[in-house]
């Protein structure tokens, strides 16, 4: 076991894979010689030279074809995007080309490429590059999306992604980058679509992802205090969604509280409630509630962006509301 | 129309000289002022960003401020100026306050966008600064759009459009370029080569050294010259802006410069040498802009009573930026939609 950082987790397992598999590359913008815009990549120029890490223009909708292309043709690039925001620009190349090749050619041919990339806000760069980008993205089918929470997962998913036969979406973030976990010395694919209980309790299911689990877990920590005993499944694959672990926990806890980044219309929130109130209709003793980001693009002032995110606050309201309810 | 561009030394050990009649020195002065305000509002932005006043993204125009300053002495007040990230320098030469600027920075509520818009996205519409963007090549195709309703209007007025070099990969820029070359746009396309995207020089995004022939395949006027000197700048933008009112026809002009900071403050730039980067330094068209006028004898007292002043106005931008107030939240759903809030 070592405490390594999420970045290094992502990068062993680009490293181990592309090792394994020669026709696995890396593709993206400072990539290479830059050592990755946040370090993600660092040393793999040297280790594996530039016909394998490959440092593009700034060119998404070119790149990101040109990955799909070779996919289709039996590579299995790597594709990184500097941040997800700036894969607006490539969005009909995976929407159209990644994601609907191989039902359009019946099967024929398949796509195995990743897209990966920092996602979601990271701090006060203002309303265009704030984005969370996997509401739009996990309702596209053909397509699989993580978004990993702590490195032992981001090692795992990661190499999990880019043995897959199908387009993976990897989102990672920013202010993870640096957090550092145990992940053990032989840490291998752990499968797409399987949520982790990352905290037992048994008065309310908190569902959240990437930072958002983290927001969870202070929230849960403060709820301690207050003697409400909080669930927390880590989703760790957006699609497929692993609805049973929800429904298994819903149904021990019977309230459900979901947080995650982005805006409260439509979403990955709205999806889950969805599944939740179908699937556990009957072990619910409150209504499903949504902590999200404000219904407004990201504003620059610290204080307000602040304010838009959802903090251990809010989740600890949200939550409150649920337990007081089914007293009252 | 079609102009051969003029081929762009290699290295120069030695540069040429300033060649303005010296009837230009008060206009030099003009613009000198107006690029050492720039160079002093970022350094002191640079301060603040290291204390913590402002945050995200900062990215610098320290050595570039005669590309915004000249090219915008070509223009009339009610023409359009839109630009990247890199936009604190165009907002100050399009004629936004230092303190307008550093509030906005700071994130308060006195700044342009009232704090909500920060450092890469400077607007100002009655100066017809439309505004700084941070998806790159993203605003290119909008610029077009500017310059077609220039056209459509028959307003006579005239867009120019400004980004990285970097910025000429993208289909963003191939699209509006097309578009503006297609319906013969009011619009002047500027290149600012800077040498570097982020950590990666031109030799390794660009097939071709050449910025500029990229208007070839467009059948648009082109242009290629060094930043060495601010009214060199007006003039040759000058031209393609005067093409662009009188004739209704669009330019890219590739403008070589270079960038003395980092491409935003967290990058420390170890992609080139300090060699390089002092070497540079030596051909600073401020500092040649502050020689020029002392050769010329503009007076060392009249250039240390202009500098006074700017201190000045940026010490007073700076306690009005930390002393206004922090916008509410009250004011991002009306900001969001005019009308109603729809949700
Ligand atoms: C579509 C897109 N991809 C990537 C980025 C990240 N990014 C921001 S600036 C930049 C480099 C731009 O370089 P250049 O166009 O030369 O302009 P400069 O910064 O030198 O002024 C990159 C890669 C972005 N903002 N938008």
């Amino acid at each position: 076991m070592r405490n390594i950082r999420f970045r290094e987790a992502l990068r062993e397992a680009m490293i181990e894979e592309m090792e394994r598999d020669d026709r696995v590359f890396l593709m993206g913008e400072e990539v290479g010689h830059y050592q990755g815009a946040y370090k993600v990549s660092e040393g793999m120029l040297e280790k594996f030279g530039e016909k394998r890490v490959i440092d593009t223009p700034i060119a998404e909708g070119g790149f990101a074809g040109i990955g799909v292309g070779a996919a289709m043709v039996g590579l299995r690039p790597i594709i990184e995007f500097m941040t997800w925001n700036f894969s607006a620009v490539a969005f009909d190349q995976i929407l159209n080309n990644a994601a609907k090749v191989r039902q359009m050619s019946g099967g024929q041919l398949t796509c195995p490429i990743v897209f990966r990339g920092p996602n979601g806000s990271a701090r006060q760069v203002g309303s265009q590059h704030s984005h969370s980008m996997e509401h739009f993205y996990a309702t596209v089918p053909g397509l699989k999306l993580v978004a990993p929470s702590f490195p032992a997962d981001a090692k795992g998913l990661m190499k999990a992604a880019i043995r897959d036969d199908n387009p993976v979406l990897v989102m990672e973030s920013e202010t993870l980058y640096g957090v550092k976990g145990d992940v053990p010395d032989d840490q291998d694919a752990i499968p797409l679509g399987k949520a982790a209980v990352v905290r037992e309790g048994k008065d309310v299911t908190i569902v959240a992802y990437s930072r958002m689990t983290h927001v969870a877990l202070e929230a849960a920590a403060a709820l301690e205090k207050d003697g409400i005993s909080a669930e927390i499944v880590d989703l760790r694959s957006l699609r497929p969604l692993d609805e049973d672990t929800i429904v298994a926990s819903v149904q021990k806890t019977h309230r459900c509280v979901v947080v995650h980044e982005g805006w409260p219309y439509g979403g990955v929130g709205a999806e889950v409630s969805d599944r939740v109130q179908r699937l556990a209709f009957d072990a619910l003793d409150a209504p499903i509630l949504r902590v999200t980001t404000w219904d407004v693009p990201m504003p620059y002032n610290a204080k307000l962006e602040l304010a838009c995110l959802p903090q251990p606050d809010r989740v600890v309201a949200a939550v409150k509301q649920l337990v007081r309810r089914a007293q009252g | 129309m079609d102009q051969e561009p003029r081929a762009v030394p290699e290295a120069r050990e030695s540069l040429p000289p300033l060649t303005q009649p010296s009837g230009q020195l008060d206009k030099l002065a003009g613009l000198y002022r107006q690029m050492f305000l720039i160079r002093r509002v970022e350094e002191e932005c640079a301060r603040a960003y290291a204390e913590g006043k402002i945050g995200g993204f900062l990215h610098l125009y320290i050595g570039q401020e005669a590309v915004a300053v000249g090219a915008l002495a070509a223009l009339r007040h009610d023409d359009y100026v839109m630009t990247t990230y890199r936009d604190h320098g165009m907002a100050l030469a399009k004629g936004m306050s230092a303190r307008t600027l550093m509030a906005e920075l700071w994130g308060k509520q006195t700044g342009c966008s009232q704090g909500l818009g920060g450092s890469m996205h400077l607007f100002d519409a009655k100066n017809s600064m439309l505004g700084g963007y941070g998806i790159v090549g993203g605003h290119i195709p909008l610029a077009a759009g500017v310059a077609f309703a220039s056209k459509y209007r028959a307003d006579g007025k005239v867009t120019l459009c400004f980004f990285g070099e970097g910025a000429v990969s993208i289909g963003g820029f191939h699209e509006g370029l097309s578009l503006a070359a297609l319906w013969k746009l009011p619009i002047v396309f500027i290149c600012e080569n800077n040498e570097y995207s982020m950590g990666t020089p031109l030799s390794r995004s660009m097939s071709v050294e050449d910025v500029s022939m990229k208007a070839l395949g467009y059948g648009i006027d082109r242009d290629r010259f060094f930043v060495d000197d601010v009214l060199e700048v007006e003039k040759r933008i000058g031209e393609a802006v005067q093409r662009a009112r009188e004739l209704s026809l669009p330019t890219l002009v590739e403008v070589r410069t270079y960038r003395f900071r980092g491409h935003s403050m967290s990058d420390p730039a170890k992609y080139r040498t300090k060699d390089e980067l002092e070497l540079q330094k030596k051909k600073d068209p401020l500092a040649r802009a502050r020689q020029k006028l002392v050769a010329d004898g503009y007076g060392d007292a009249r250039l240390e009573q202009m500098e006074k002043e700017i201190e000045a106005e940026v010490a007073d931008a700076v306690k009005f930026a930390d002393e206004s107030p922090e916008p509410d939240a009250s004011i991002l759903e009306a900001t969001t939609y005019v009308g109603p809030f729809a949700s």
